[in-house]
């Protein structure tokens, strides 16, 4: 490591995910709360092993949903009864079954796009760098291995102590990341 | 891929009905027979050649029909898209979906009664008689029975298979059994959406012989699958009260009912308002007039409680995660909806029989109480000493560890 680089955090490499399951329970349970997992696949079981509590990310889309409703009626109404009123087969400027059709999709168009975007900003994305990729050894994340980042802006991290309890979990392999 | 929680055990899970099955085929039969006698006692002392029993007959037979034409769906689509969730209940739906032979039987009362029943056969109707004339060849009782009797040929025919096979699988754990169910399924949900499509032209449009809707046998359709997911949620929960499955469906299942009753109460929603909307927006006579009588002498009402009851608050009680996967909610959410399934057919039928009284007659309430005791007879019957569990099923193992994402 060169002089006057940061310590990131440091990586651990584990070869199956039972093992992965097994030291991400530990590390919830000594109390860490910077620290991530990477996997090839998704895991079942993985946001109650790491301790992850349920996604708030629901209530943004009701809040897009209703978003979407509320605009389309006021559109409608604005465009055919105030703006343009112009009557057509005798129906009333501002019906409401003429008006659901549109309501229904803006209504889902605003939840979709509140959910991708939503789920995009939730996550911290979209982020082109990460210190993990300087590392050889995470390429395989993709393909066959498992891993465990624990940073270092964790309050309990410290640079001895963190080390000595990452080789108690079992890793295959420890690293300690440059930022 | 790799399952790292627990696997449910089956070890010492009970299977079978075994004590509660006579419980329930005696206390069943005992109030079928009740309910109907009262049904028959109140309706002959009416003096109009049993017509309104006829009507309220017709209405809960069309009830309970659809919740067994939705279970034949749930075990045949399963089949179909060769699905893994859903072993575990599968063979509730089986059992549901046998009760197609008690319905077939049940059909006989209501075809006898057809030529006072229905307004084409019977000739009181508000429709010219030049309009019906065009109808005649379809419209026409020899026709019509011939036509229930294919209905109930393909619809028991494969309801029986499905479930005969799957037990059989029982005893031999062979898996050419679900290969053959599997490639058999698409051919029984084409002949399944045709024969429900006209069934519920005959059983339901037909009541205003001059009406039309092509919608129609959807809306039939969706309403008795979202009937059947709440009957499933509750008949999941009675057997796990008499400490049946208990470990067998858990929390990951019932929030697949909860989703899969929110997506049908939307569906039906959904298929509601479409056929509302284009009549509506057309605004022709010949098809307002459903509706103008629905809006009419109260039923507005009717139709009110539907578009909340059926649709809104329900949509928005089973929008949540939480609620999918909690079981006080996820109960009261299937009763609720069951009741607003009863309340939509009454809503279809009998405004074309009491278009001035939106009222309950107290015969729609004997024949429902008729229908609801042989049919849950009939269901401990059929579920016997089997297990309730598809025991050897080569994908139970994968129901069983099943997780929602």
């Amino acid at each position: 490591m060169s002089e006057g680089s940061k310590v990131y955090g440091i990586l651990l490499e584990f070869e199956d995910p039972q093992n992965l399951v097994v030291a991400c329970r530990k590390v919830r349970d000594a109390g860490y709360t910077r620290w991530d997992a990477h996997t090839p696949f998704p895991i079942h079981g993985m946001d109650a092993a790491m301790g992850i509590r349920g996604t708030r990310l629901p209530l943004l889309i009701l809040a897009g949903g209703l978003t979407g409703l509320a605009l389309a009626l006021l559109m409608q109404w604005w465009m055919n009864a105030v703006d343009y009123p112009f009557l057509i087969s005798g129906k009333p400027l501002f019906g409401l079954p003429a008006n659901i059709p549109v309501t229904f999709e803006l209504t889902v168009l605003f939840a979709a796009l509140t959910t991708f975007f939503g789920m995009w900003g939730l996550n911290g994305m979209p982020r082109l760098y990460h210190p993990v990729f300087k590392s050889a050894r995470f390429r395989r994340a993709t393909a066959d291995r498992f891993f465990i980042v624990i940073e270092s802006d964790d309050p309990l991290y410290q640079t001895e102590g963190t080390s000595d309890f990452a080789a108690s979990l079992g890793a295959v392999a420890v690293e300690e990341l440059e930022d | 891929m790799s399952q790292p929680h627990v696997m449910p055990s089956l070890e010492g899970e009970k299977l079978t009905l075994d004590e509660v099955g006579p419980r329930i085929l005696i206390g069943g039969s005992i109030l079928g027979v009740v309910g109907f006698a009262a049904a028959i006692a109140i309706g002959v002392g009416r003096n109009d050649h049993l017509a309104s029993l006829g009507w309220s007959y017709l209405l809960n037979f069309a009830y309970f029909l659809s919740l067994s034409l939705g279970a034949l769906f749930f075990v045949a689509v399963g089949h179909l898209t060769r699905a893994t969730w859903n072993v575990v209940s599968r063979r509730i739906g089986e059992v549901v979906a046998v009760n197609l032979v008690l319905m077939a039987v049940m059909a006989i009362p209501l075809m006898l009664m057809a030529s006072r029943v229905f307004p084409w056969a019977s000739g009181l109707t508000h429709a010219p008689e030049e309009l019906l004339e065009h109808k005649r060849p379809f419209l026409n009782l020899p026709f019509f029975y011939l036509r229930w009797v294919v209905y109930f040929a393909i619809w028991a025919g494969y309801a029986v298979w499905f479930w005969r096979q799957s037990v059989a699988q029982d005893r031999s754990g062979d898996p050419r059994i679900t290969m053959r169910m599997e490639s058999r399924a698409g051919l029984s949900l084409l002949l399944f959406a045709l024969s429900v499509n006209f069934a519920s032209f005959d059983l339901l449009m037909s009541l205003d012989p001059t009406w039309f809707s092509t919608i129609f046998g959807p809306y039939y359709f969706a309403a008795g699958v979202v009937g059947f997911f709440s009957l499933l949620t509750l008949l999941t929960f009675f057997l796990q009260s008499q400490g049946r499955l208990t470990r067998a469906i858990h929390v990951e299942h019932y929030h697949d009912y909860g989703k899969l009753m929110f997506a049908f109460v939307f569906f039906w929603a959904y298929l509601a308002f479409s056929q509302y909307m284009l009549i509506w927006y057309a605004n022709i006579p010949e098809e307002t007039a459903w509706l103008l009588r629905r809006e009419e002498n109260g039923w507005g009402w009717i139709g009110l409680v539907l578009v909340f009851g059926h649709f809104l608050v329900p949509f928005a009680g089973l929008l949540s995660r939480f609620t999918k996967r909690l079981r006080a909610t996820l109960f009261l959410w299937a009763l609720w909806i069951l009741v607003m399934h009863w309340i939509d057919l009454y809503w279809v039928v009998m405004p074309e029989i009491r278009p001035l009284d939106p009222g309950l007659d107290s015969l729609d309430l004997l024949c429902f109480l008729g229908f609801a005791g042989f049919y849950a007879a009939a269901l401990s019957r059929w579920a016997g000493a089997h297990s309730l569990l598809p025991e050897r099923d080569p994908r139970l193992q994968d129901a069983l560890a099943f997780e929602n994402a």
